[in-house]
């Protein structure tokens, strides 16, 4: 273990569910605890907090819990801590803690995400939606005509590589139907019943192309990733995960001024970092709160050129469990619930510790790509058992 | 009648843009020392970083770049189904506006379709909407 390197150990995530009771600072702790046992670390051993976005008063379901409240609420010593939304994306609060981790800042770092929407949404009294009489920021380009959600800003990006390359629904669909496929194997998969072509052919719109089963649904749960420096690295007992490389690139910061979705220049960014290779690569945990995201997350690490990925995952055997490429092995967000980015990390390091149990990949994976977000936001980390 | 849509904030920098259409002008903030197009108006040339921008008028029309037909009623009161588009302008090389293609059936809209500004007035405010041409 190099002491200059960052790590992620510990690994947590809470119960997923919908309209959950539990408080979301608990469902925090779940993932905290969870985590802490897998490192074999106590809570006195951390000492700094990061998180994405941060507490989000407007919009509380979105995210409830702020780095700050978790500090004072577990009594942590933060040496060092971060949580906003204007970062890369969700898992932009792994690339934080990680210069932290390396710039001495911190030596064990909780990174966590806990999404709370389907509660806050079942209990408005508690988590009631502001109403606001004009929008601004970049709200004001979209909602004035009535391009009201992120479904409709990726369906434009997916509705060009329907018109310009040729992508069909039944490719589209490979997507929902391996994370609907390997969520049946996650004993934690909010959906676990799998999804045939005929039911997703069949499905109603949202935004076209994408139909109801693009899109991932609200979501309660939290997610923890311990980061922890290659310096503290012998306190830790879990096989550690060396992250081995990071992208986050904006070009547009914009859903619409942008040629291509932000993960086109964060992929190549990636592998500008690394001596590795996409060929290297044993599964991929590609973020897929809309399915075409993970389509051009696969375009956009180089597993096929610009414009190929419906070709790519035609048929589905490619991104299966058991294909060359295994693709959202816990169910995606599609299948496993919106766990808002995290998911893929958490899932990235399972399968390098072969510890998938019955959604295990075969072999000895060893190289794990993971990315959050897609659109103007985008995280990709190369995650590595050495 | 259609519900109502969400309004933008008024402010010195988006005023020309959401306002234009009062005298039937499109108008896109444009840097008058580069003459590069600045979309959303800023006031500062994101090429060249002048401060010296002013609106300016485009012609309105342009092409179908992207688009999708939204079925979701986002809120209850929402008519379905609409076609939401990126508008590529003419004359604002670089310029999009996501904007609602009206005037047609959703199925008859694609991507090359040639289309000309028509605002829809609410409030204050001069909403660019599309239609297609011929």
């Amino acid at each position: 273990m190099a002491d200059d390197e960052a790590y992620i150990s510990g690994i947590g995530q809470s119960r997923i569910g919908v309209k959950l009771t539990r408080h979301p600072l608990l469902l925090t702790l779940d993932a905290v605890r969870e985590a802490l046992d897998e490192a074999g670390l106590t809570i006195g051993q951390i000492d700094g907090v990061s998180t994405y976005p941060g507490r989000t008063p407007a919009l509380l379901g979105f995210s409830p819990i702020g780095a700050d409240e978790l500090i004072d609420a577990l009594g942590i010593r933060a040496s060092w801590y971060a949580g906003g939304g204007e970062i890369s994306s969700q898992l932009g609060a792994v690339t934080a803690a990680v210069a932290a981790v390396r710039t001495g800042q911190a030596r064990h770092v909780i990174c966590f995400r806990t999404v709370y929407e389907a509660a806050a949404m079942s209990r408005p009294d508690e988590y009631p939606v502001p109403r606001r009489e004009r929008v601004d920021g970049y709200s004001q380009w979209f909602a004035p005509f009535n391009a009201m959600s992120a479904a409709n800003w990726t369906a434009q990006y997916a509705m060009r590589h329907v018109k310009r390359y040729g992508l069909t629904r039944e490719q589209l669909a490979q997507i929902a139907l391996t994370d609907r496929a390997n969520a049946v194997l996650n004993p934690r998969a909010l959906v676990r019943e799998p999804l045939t072509m005929d039911e997703y052919l069949s499905a109603r719109m949202i935004s076209t192309p994408l139909c109801l089963y693009d899109c991932d649904r609200y979501t309660d749960a939290s997610t923890v990733l311990i980061v922890s420096a290659g310096s503290a690295i012998d306190e830790v007992r879990c096989t550690p995960i060396r992250i081995a490389a990071m992208a986050g690139t904006v070009h547009r910061q914009s859903w619409d001024q942008a040629e291509w979705m932000a993960c086109y220049p964060t992929g190549a960014d990636l592998w500008k970092r690394t001596d590795y290779r996409p060929g290297d690569v044993d599964t991929a945990q590609l973020y897929d709160g809309f399915s075409f995201q993970a389509l051009a997350w696969l375009e956009a690490l180089g597993f096929c050129e610009v414009g190929e990925g419906g070709r790519f995952i035609e048929g589905g055997k490619r991104i299966a469990l058991d294909g060359e490429l295994p693709l959202n092995t816990f169910g995606g967000q599609i299948g496993a619930g919106r766990l808002h980015g995290f998911g893929f990390a958490h899932e990235a390091v399972v399968q390098l510790r072969g510890l998938g149990g019955t959604r295990q990949i075969a072999g000895d994976p060893r190289v794990a790509v993971c990315a959050s977000g897609g659109g103007p936001l985008a995280t990709a980390l190369l995650l590595v058992r050495d | 009648m259609a519900a109502p849509r969400p309004l933008p904030r008024l402010d010195a920098e988006n005023r020309p843009f959401w306002t234009g259409g009062e005298a039937g002008e499109l108008r896109i903030m444009r840097c008058r020392d580069c003459r590069a197009f600045i979309h959303p108006p800023r006031p500062v040339c994101r090429s060249c970083l002048s401060e010296n921008v002013a609106p300016e008028v485009v012609p309105g029309t342009g092409v179908v770049d992207t688009f999708t037909v939204n079925y979701q009623k986002w809120h209850p009161a929402m008519e379905v189904p609409f076609v939401i588009a990126r508008v590529a302008l003419d004359g604002a090389p670089g310029v999009f506006l996501t904007t609602n293609i009206v005037g047609c059936a959703v199925e008859d809209v694609d991507v090359g379709d040639r289309v000309r500004v028509t605002f829809e007035r609410q409030d204050d405010v001069y909403l660019p909407l599309f239609e297609k041409v011929g």
